[in-house]
């Protein structure tokens, strides 16, 4: 047995008992900080394949970003944990049932069924110009296929990107009934006269003529 | 059985991975945050396949899907939690069986 497989079984075990402790974990922040362990265990298994970008991406990515807004959530929630946890353990057998018949089944058919793949392919070598073999870069690799045949996927992931920061924002976005702020769009494009109204007045008005009839009361009076 | 890492190890890595994910799915129906987790760790079995069959066949494709997987799982966690978060707003709890309001 060699160092490889050694650290293949070490990764694995950690990863299969983080998987475990993430569906039955009691508090859902203990269920998030193992799910990040499963993952940098993951990108320590995607190094031994020799995926060094996507592990650097998983870690970087999935541990630095995703799973630090799941913690952000799952802190911000106050969940109440009573009612969630009913009956949890009454869909165990069931559920181990159906899981342990997928592995068995997936593992009994893999296990045997990609003879001929003991060994991994090599990646075909580069020559320079002097014959000497270029060392083989992964993150080059990946990074050639996917600006040159991967290019329209790639645009479309981004738009997926930017459609989902989107719907994020205007999902969670909340306006206060009784909130006083201003609308700077109305504020700029408010006129003079809607502010001020100028009344003409005349600077001196004429006395009205003594009517007959008042002077007809005051000498009645 | 020989002692050398084969594809089938990892595959089999990934069927039991996926297979906690669904255990998980079965266990907490009603907590709808770590089923947004079971869903995570059956996108990562997933990308094992990926990355193991790529690196024993030798093409680099597979390692290409598994970015665009990555993108997918990324966009579909946040607007899980953004409707996680209005869930909660909306019915101060995150069980699953307070969506029944289109039931009729």
């Amino acid at each position: 047995m060699d160092a490889k497989t050694g650290f293949f079984y070490f990764f694995s075990v950690v990863l299969l008992y983080a998987a475990f402790r993430v569906v039955t974990a009691r508090n859902p922040v203990h269920a998030v900080l193992h799910l990040m362990l499963a993952f940098s265990q993951a990108a320590g298994l995607w190094l031994l394949l020799n995926a060094e970008f996507l592990a650097i991406v998983l870690v970087l990515v999935y541990l630095g970003a995703v799973m630090v807004l799941f913690l952000f959530v799952v802190m911000m929630l106050d969940i109440d944990m009573s009612g969630v946890r009913q009956g949890f353990w009454k869909h165990f057998p069931l559920g181990a049932a159906i899981g342990g018949l997928i592995a068995l089944e997936m593992a009994w058919v893999l296990m045997s069924g990609f003879r001929g793949m003991e060994e991994p392919k090599a990646v075909a070598v580069a020559l320079d110009a002097a014959g000497q073999a270029v060392p083989f870069s992964n993150a080059k690799a990946l990074g050639e296929l996917m600006y040159t045949q991967y290019l329209l996927p790639v645009e479309i992931a981004a738009v997926i990107l930017l459609v989902a920061m989107v719907a994020a924002i205007a999902l969670t976005l909340r306006h206060r009934k009784d909130s006083k702020a201003i609308s700077p769009s109305q504020q700029v494009r408010v006129r003079a006269q809607d502010r001020m109204r100028i009344v003409k007045l005349a600077a001196t008005v004429q006395a009205p003529e003594p009517s007959v009839d008042a002077a007809a009361q005051e000498t009645k009076a | 059985m020989s002692l050398t890492l084969t594809l089938g190890h990892f595959l089999s890595l990934g069927a039991m991975l996926f297979a906690l994910a669904v255990i998980g799915i079965f266990l907490n129906r009603k907590n709808l945050i770590v089923l947004l987790m079971a869903i995570e760790l059956m996108l990562l079995a997933v990308n094992m396949n990926f990355v193991a069959f790529s690196h024993y066949l030798g093409d680099m494709h597979g390692q290409v899907f598994v970015f665009f997987i990555l993108t997918v799982a990324a966009a579909e966690s946040a607007i899980g939690l953004a409707i996680l978060v209005l869930l909660f707003r909306n019915k101060s709890n995150i069980n699953a069986d307070a969506l029944d309001t289109l039931q009729g």
